[in-house]
Parts: C-alpha cells; structure tokens; sequence
C-alpha cells in the first residue's frame, strides 16, 4: 500500500506542533535565554511550551475521525481523539505549574523533553500496530526517565530516575519478547490482523506466554503489584511536576494503548472472569494483577508517613481499579476506563502541583509536612481538599462517578457468579480503607495548626489559575459525567 | 410542595456564603447560617402546609441525570421523607443556635454545618437510588472535620472512627445496591425499577443483597452490635455536631433501611427480620444498661441514643403498618429529644462548667446556678423516658402495639428497655442537676472523681444566652406539640405506609 503522506502529515499534525514546538523552547532558550535570569527564563520557556501544547490540542481536536489509517498503524477513533486530547489537557497543567515552582537548573531543557514525553503520549493513543505501539513507548519512557532524574541538585532524584530507568528497561525486554512472539505467532504486527489469525488460531502455550509478557511490562507502566517496586521510590525522588506527569497524562497513554492491544489485537485470546471455571487466557492474568495492586496499595498505603509513597501507594490501588476497567472494557467498552483515567490524572496532578507549591517554601515529604495548610495558603487547602476527596472516591467529585463506572461495568460482565464481580466488590470495601489515608492527609492539611515558624505559602497566579481549574473540573465532570461518557 | 428541592439548594448555597462571610468576620457567618437554615426551614414548612398525603412518592423534580447508566435526577417525597424534613429543619435552625459561640474559624464551621444538611435533605428527598446514594456520602465527609476540629475528648479518634464506620456501611450499600443493578439488567436505579427487577432474583440473591443494603445502613442507625461509633462519635463531637448525629444524622441509617432495603427486597427481608428484631432488642437493652453505668454525663446521652434508635429498628422489624409508622414517628421524636439533651450536657453544662464528670457535677448544684438548663434537661428527659404528653410516648407506645401483633415477646423485651430507659434517664437528672454540695450525704453510689474540684459550686456561671433559650424552646416545642397531637404527624405517615413498594415490605400489614 502507498501511504498518502500529506494525510499522514495532517493526521500527525499534533505530534508535529509537540515537536515543532520543543525544537524552538531549545532554540530560543539557547539563543535569548542563557543572558537572562533564571525566573524569565522558565517564564518563556513554559509559555513556549504551552502554546506548542495549545496548537496540538486544538489540532487533535480538529482531527477527522475517518482519517486514514495508513495502513493499520494509527487508528484515529473516538478513544484515539479522547485520550489525545486528554493526555494533552493533563501535559498542560502539568507545565503550567511549572514557572515559579521550579528551581531546576536548565527549564528549557525541562520543558522540551517534557513536550517529547506527550508527543510519545498522543503516539501511544492512536498507536495501532506494534512496532509504532513500542517507539511511542519508549519516546514516553525514554523522556520520564531523564524527568525523574532532572533534579542534580538532590541524590533522591538521581535515585528515582535510575529506579525508574532499570525497572522501565526490564520492562522494556519484556514487552518486547512479548511483542516478538506475537509477531512469531501471527505474522503481522497491526492488531487487525492479529486478531485476525488468533480468532482462528487454538490458544497454545507460547501465545499464553506471549500476552502474559505483555501484561507483565504492561503491569510495569502503570505500577500495578507485583511490579510497582519502582513507584513509591520514583515518587518520592522525583521533581513534583514530573511526578505528576509520571501519574497523570502517563497513565492515560498507557491504559489507552494496552485497552486497544489487548483488546483490539489479543481480544480472542482473552478467555474470560465471568464464571470460576472461565476460559484461560489474559483476563485471569489480569483480574489476579487488578486484585493483588488493590491489597497491596491500600493496605501499604496505610503504613506511610511520607505524602508522597503515600501517593504512590494509592497510585497502586488506583491501577488496580483501571485494570478493572481494562477488563470490564470487553463488554462496556472504554468509556467508564477513560472517565476513571482521566479524572484520576486530574487529580493526581493536582495532589503534586500543592505538594509543588509547599516545596518553594520548605521541603514537603512527610505527610506532617503539610499542617496547618488552612491558614498557610487558603487556596491550596481548599483545592487539595477537593483533589483527596476525588482520589478517595466521594461524590459529588469526579472521583466517585469514575470509580461507580468501572465497578458497575464490572459487576455487569456476570454478577457474582465470576471472579470479576467480587473484585468489584473487593474494591468497593478496600475504598472504605482507602478513606482512611486519604482522611490523614486532609487532617494535617484542614485541623492540625501550622508550626509556630510556618510562613504563609504565596502561589503563583499561573500555578492558582490551574489548581483551580483543575478542581472546578473534577467538580463538574463530577456532576456531569456525561459530558465524557457521550464522547465514544 | 413542589419547592422543597429548595431545602437542598439553599442548604449547599449557604454553605458556600457563609464560607466567604466567614472570611470577614465570625458574626457574619453566623447569622449567614442561621438566615439559611431557617429559609430552608420556612421551605420545608410551606411545603407541609400545602402537603396531601397519599400513597407513593410524589414527584417534585424528575429529569434525566446519566442518561447513559439510567440514572435521573429524581426528587419525591411522601409522609415519611416529609416528616424527617421538617425534622431536619428543626434540627439545622437549632444546631446553629447552639453554636453560637463558636469562634475558631466559624465561617468554615458552619459550611461544613450546612454542606452536611443539605446531604441530610437530599437523601430525605430522593427517589434514585444512585440520587440517595450520593447524597448520603455528601453527608458523611463533613462530620470528620466538624468533629476532629472542634471536637472534645479524643476527637481525632472519635471522627476517625465514626467516618471510617459511616463510610465502611456505605460501601456496603454501594456494592448491595451495584449489584442489584447489575442483575437487573442495568437499566435504571430507580427505586420502583429496582423494586420490579429484583421480584425476580433468587431467594438466595434477596437474602444477600438485603443483608448488605440494610447492614450497610444499618450500621449509621447504630445497629447492634455495630453502635460503637455512636457514643465515642456523639462525646468527641462539638455540641452542635452531636445534635445533629444523634438528631438526624442516625435517622439517615433508618431511613435507608425502610426506604432502600424493605422494599426492594421483601423476601431478604422476611429471612432476616427475626434476626433484625433480636440485634435491635440487644441494642435496646445492652446499651441501657451501658448507660445506667457511664460516669461521663455525655457517655450517657451517647448510649441512651443507641438505645432509642434500637426502638426504631424494632419496629421497622416488627413490619407491620402500625410498628413502622411509630418508628417514623420515633425517628422524629428521637431527633429533637437526643438534640435537646445534647445541647443541655454539651452546650449549656460543659461550657460554663468544664467537666462533664457525674462526680464532679454532683458537687454543683446546677439547679439552682442553672435553672433554665436544668429545666429542660428535666423536660427533655421526661420526653426521653416516654412520658404522655412528650412526643416519645406516642411513638414508643405505637411502636409497641405494633410489635405485640408481630410478637408479643419482643414486645415484653422492648418494654423492659423502657423500664431501663426511666431509670438511666432519673440517674443523671438526680446527680447532675440536683446533685448535693457534700460529696459524704450523696444518696447514690460513690463514683469515681479524676478531678477534685473544691468549691467550684461558688463559680459564678456565665447566664444562659437568647440562642440558648431559642434553640431549646424550639425543640421543647416540637415535642410537646407533637406529644399532645402526633396525628398530625401520624396522618402523613400511615397514607405513605400504603403504596405498593411499601405494602410488598410489610405483608403482615394489619387489616
């Protein structure tokens, strides 16, 4: 087949502006940056990098859903133009909270690989076939690595950036054996056709070992048990913005990517949670991944006196809970994992822009490093107190319809009569734990008084315009869920 | 009739103002708040006056929600939701009057205040399981931060652990009712819909799904033998937050019970009604005499609660037309009665006295320091130990009638819990109120005194406020008016008691 370039250029033009736009954060910084001080510097490199974000929204959005596929390696539906968008929204804020919370040296540098990161995130959601699937992978991870680590001035984030690139690879290889087996097994790489000659293929071992693979580097990505060991660390090293970016737009890619792989390509080697005795394949291997990240990070998450593992902890839970989205995708489709997704990225990034925000006056680790909040910075404890309650679960906040979703979804697939609904159940309890940890931190944010030498926190106007933003939206989608339910 | 959603909207509109009035000044947010809850209770009043009772809920406001889940905006009320609205109107108005002297950080007290009485409305009013749902946790979020912040005794943990039980119970009624939904096809949360769907599960399916929906509400109306955040809850909690608890806030658990659990359903819950009616009994008669035995005055009040709620839950297990309204007209009666009681011990003793330890208050002859606090405490006990003309004896005697025809047994029990009730009630009204200034004449039992307090009865204490006196006159009112006439109430309920969701949860209904 000859690809028609110019459609290609159009389709891509998203990913063009992301790129476009990184080239010339590095140029001008390079040319009219390195005289100047440091707070414009991060200034006109943010801005640059919002309006290259800006343009690549408007463009993703402007996309035509009947573009061409090319050939079976982009598929540019509904899910694709969502998740783009998406990931896209989430990049934004988080670069918004950038100027005036950062003391990294070199923001150019920062910004640019920060928008190569997305560019790897908008690849990801419309990727369509393996080979594309993996570099747009690596385009994402290769960037996340060199975020966590940016900070030289802290050996912590030298060390999250190190755990995440060691972990990341493994998972890499992984992936990749998994990859080349199905290639093996199938003879093509696009996930039309995978599916195509699995449907009439019989499940053999190597193909149970070739999707295990690739929910093994799968699990890797998006920090489910047993494979989250390098979360809690790269959480708490890392940069708070790149942290938030780690979480957030990260995480949408990811699950976007795999719904469609594993759906998409391996979806007749699913097998099925729907009775005790279901067919084998990767849902059962998924459905155990969901229940142990559910455990695991709730209960983990109960143990910690550090906000941030605290997060990574609940990051766990929550991609417990995706993965049963994921699953539950088959039947309801990617609607409520989007929503969940989403919302869930809104919230994190919000949970890190207030720890950002602390950290321009004083360290913020430890959970107690937040009291006394309320009279520090009004603002900031009115927004995390939305942003905990979201990520807890309680409505109205967008948190809870996401959660509501998925489970419902869930426990559609087959009631109790198979593993499935009582991980929904599962996870229904497990948010009453949850509520716990969520609970401490709000108390040292709202009723614990500030320490006698606390100074009060003064937050950028970009930084406040995007928390609040951030909340306004968690609020409303809350209460509009369908507002994104409507879009597939 | 048809602006009670009102109550709602200016509940969580008031929340907001007093939020920013707060920013300005404590008086501002002050009157911002009692401005709201009596416009909200003006509302709930209008919408009674022009109210006709019936069977089956009467739409006031039915719109699509998520169209996509079959969900709708779906507010209704009938005679039972009305009742417990103007309830909670009392219960706001009043609440507020007694947290009048509030000072740290009163603008935000009383969003939270009013942000978890428009929860309260919410569920009173609506008829969308998914609608109720949400509600009810809006509702619970807020009593964590009015309790762990101003809060006495051991308030972090009481807040934690009554928010962590609240919350455990409704994930229990979020899975119950998740899966309901689920087999019923996922097509509408609708509390009829529902209703018709799950006449066709299993019995096997009722008998589980019952046991988790009306567990999981169960465990706010402080069920047996899942109560203990109750009194550890009430006793940390500022004054105005345990009146609501105990006033309203336990009635949400009930009125979950009777409006998700009964009806939807029916064959769950004659499986485990004899089950239902044994834990209530317990509840009754293990927290009296829990109370008989307290050495904080507030302890007592605490498990008296638990203890007048178990009266509600006998009766909606008693499932008959009779037991059911009486334990509406308990709920009701409960609601003002802890609400007064807990104003008395938290408001009008603790503050002025500091301690609410029966030994020492036995050395404070508080009738003749604090009168008026001293005569309410002795009507609103009176009220508590179902004496005729307060608004316990109508709902206590009803609930019993009822019980009797069910079973004259549980009947028996209840009335030893009764029994119970006089003489806790008695102890503390004794002790605390006509205590005697020598510790050596006291006629009762010596009881432990962790603070020697000499000659604090020549304290001077501060007079009893006007929001005092308006806050208790109010709720004595309620009483009294609903003890001399509780047809008034009685007249909305039992219509209510006959529409067919209702009749399917109670089939031994009288004739």
């Amino acid at each position: 087949m000859n690809p028609d370039y110019r459609q290609l250029l159009s389709a891509l033009l998203p990913e063009a502006s992301l790129v476009l736009g990184a080239l010339i954060v590095l140029g001008v910084d390079l040319f009219a940056g390195r005289q100047r001080a440091f707070a414009p510097r991060v200034q006109l490199s943010s801005w640059l990098g919002l309006l290259a974000i800006a343009i690549a929204i408007y463009h993703a959005i402007g996309a035509s859903p009947a573009a061409a596929n090319f050939g079976g390696v982009f598929a540019f539906d509904a899910l694709a133009r969502a998740a783009r968008v998406g990931v896209l929204l989430l990049a934004g804020f988080t670069l918004a909270l950038l100027p005036g919370t950062s003391r990294l040296a070199h923001p150019a540098e920062y910004v640019a690989i920060l928008l190569f990161a997305t560019c790897g995130f908008t690849l990801m959601a419309s990727a369509q076939q393996l080979l594309v699937a993996f570099l747009a992978l690596e385009l994402a991870s290769l960037s996340l690595y060199v975020l966590a680590g940016f900070d030289k001035s802290r050996p912590e984030s030298a060390e999250a950036g190190l755990k995440y690139f060691l972990f990341g690879g493994i998972s890499a290889a992984f992936l990749l054996f998994g990859f080349s087996l199905i290639y093996g097994l199938t003879g093509s790489i696009e996930f039309t056709e995978i599916a195509q000659q699995l449907r009439v293929q019989p499940t053999t071992p190597l193909l149970v070992v070739a999707v295990v693979m690739i929910l093994v580097g799968f699990g890797f990505k998006a920090a489910a048990a047993p494979f989250h060991l390098w979360a809690p660390d790269a959480y708490q090293g890392a940069p708070a913005t790149s942290a938030a970016l780690i979480a957030s737009a990260s995480k949408l890619a990811g699950f976007t990517l795999f719904v469609r792989l594993l759906w998409h390509g391996a979806g007749p080697a699913a097998g099925s949670v729907s009775s005790f005795t279901g067919a084998p394949g990767w849902l059962p291997v998924a459905a155990v991944i969901a229940g142990l990240s559910l455990l695991l990070g709730n209960i983990a998450a109960l143990a910690q006196s550090n906000v941030r593992r605290l997060l990574a902890y609940s990051a766990i839970a929550h991609a417990g809970a995706l993965l049963l989205g994921v699953i539950a995708a088959g039947s309801a489709g990617p609607a409520p994992l989007f929503y969940y997704a989403a919302t869930y990225g809104l919230a994190t990034i919000g949970a890190f822009g207030v720890i950002a925000m602390i950290d321009r006056i004083s360290p913020c680790q430890r959970i107690t490093d937040l009291a006394g909040l309320y009279r520090r910075s009004p603002l900031l404890a009115g927004c995390l107190f939305v942003y905990v309650l979201s990520l807890a679960g309680i409505p109205p906040l967008a948190g809870f319809f996401g959660k509501f979703a998925v489970f419902a979804a869930a426990l559609k697939i087959s009631g109790l009569g198979g593993p499935i609904g009582w991980l929904a159940v599962l996870a229904i309890l497990l948010s009453a734990v949850a509520l716990y940890y969520y609970l401490v931190i709000l108390k040292q944010a709202l009723v614990v008084p500030p320490a006698n030498d606390a100074p009060r926190i003064a937050v950028p106007a970009l930084a406040a315009i995007t928390l609040v933003v951030v909340a306004a939206l968690l609020v409303v989608l809350g209460i509009f869920p369908s507002r994104i339910l409507t879009l597939f | 009739m048809n602006a009670l959603p009102w109550t709602i909207y200016i509940s969580f509109a008031g929340a907001v103002l007093a939020l920013i009035a707060g920013a300005r000044s404590a008086s501002a947010a002050r009157w911002v708040a009692l401005a709201t809850a009596i416009a909200a209770a003006v509302v709930a009043f209008a919408a009674a006056a022009d109210f006709s009772p019936g069977p089956g809920l009467q739409a006031l406001k039915d719109v699509p929600w998520i169209p996509e889940m079959g969900i709708r905006y779906h507010l209704a009320a009938d005679g039972i939701s009305l009742t417990l609205v103007i309830l909670t109107a009392l219960a706001a108005v009043a609440g507020i009057l007694f947290s009048w002297n509030i000072e740290e950080r009163t603008g935000e007290f009383f969003a939270l205040f009013l942000a978890l009485i428009g929860g309260v409305y919410g569920v009173f009013l609506s008829a969308d399981a998914f609608l109720l749902f949400v509600f009810y946790e809006i509702a619970i979020v807020p009593k964590y931060f009015l309790i762990a912040k101003w809060g006495s005794t051991n308030r972090e943990y009481g807040a934690m652990k009554l928010v962590l039980y609240s919350f455990a119970g409704s994930a229990l009624v979020l899975a119950g009712l998740l899966w309901a939904y689920a087999l019923g096809g996922g097509t509408s949360f609708a509390l009829g819909d529902l209703a018709q769907a799950a006449s066709a599960f299993s019995r096997g399916e009722q008998i589980g799904l019952f046991a988790l929906v009306f567990l999981g509400f169960g465990v706010l109306a402080g069920l047996f033998p899942f109560h203990t955040w109750a009194p550890t809850g009430h006793v940390a909690a500022p004054t105005a937050a345990s009146m609501l608890l105990a006033g309203v806030v336990m009635k949400l658990g009930a009125y979950g019970c009777l409006r998700v659990a009964m009806p939807l359903f029916p064959v769950g819950f004659e499986f485990w009604q004899s089950t239902i009616a044994a834990l209530a009994l317990a509840g009754i008669i293990y927290a009296g005499l829990i109370a008989l035995v307290q050495d904080d005055f507030k302890f007592v009040i605490g498990y008296s609660s638990v203890s007048h709620m178990g009266f509600v839950l006998l009766g909606l297990a008693a499932a008959n037309a009779r037991a059911v309204s009486g334990a509406v007209l308990q709920m009701f009666s409960h609601g003002v009665i802890a609400g007064l009681l807990f104003a008395v011990v938290g408001r009008m003793v603790y503050e002025r006295t500091h301690t609410r330890q029966l030994a020492d208050l036995r050395t404070m002859p508080l009738h003749r320091k604090l009168p008026f606090a001293a005569l309410t405490f002795v009507l609103a006990g009176l009220a508590s130990m179902g004496m005729p003309g307060f608004s316990g004896f109508p709902a206590e005697l009803t609930i019993l009638i009822g019980t009797w025809k069910t079973s004259p047994l549980w009947a028996a029990f209840a009335a030893g819990g009764i029994l119970i009730a006089a003489a806790f009630t008695l102890r503390v009204i004794h002790i605390s109120f006509f205590g005697t200034t020598d510790r050596s004449a006291s006629p009762v039992a010596p009881l432990a005194s962790n603070t020697a307090a000499p000659a604090m009865h020549e304290l001077h204490y501060g007079p009893i406020t006007w929001a005092e006196k308006a806050g208790a006159l109010l709720l004595i009112g309620a009483t009294v008016y609903v003890g001399l006439k509780p047809d008034v109430l009685l007249n909305w309920i039992m219509p209510a008691l006959e529409s067919p969701l209702m009749r399917a949860a109670l089939k031994q209904a009288t004739p």
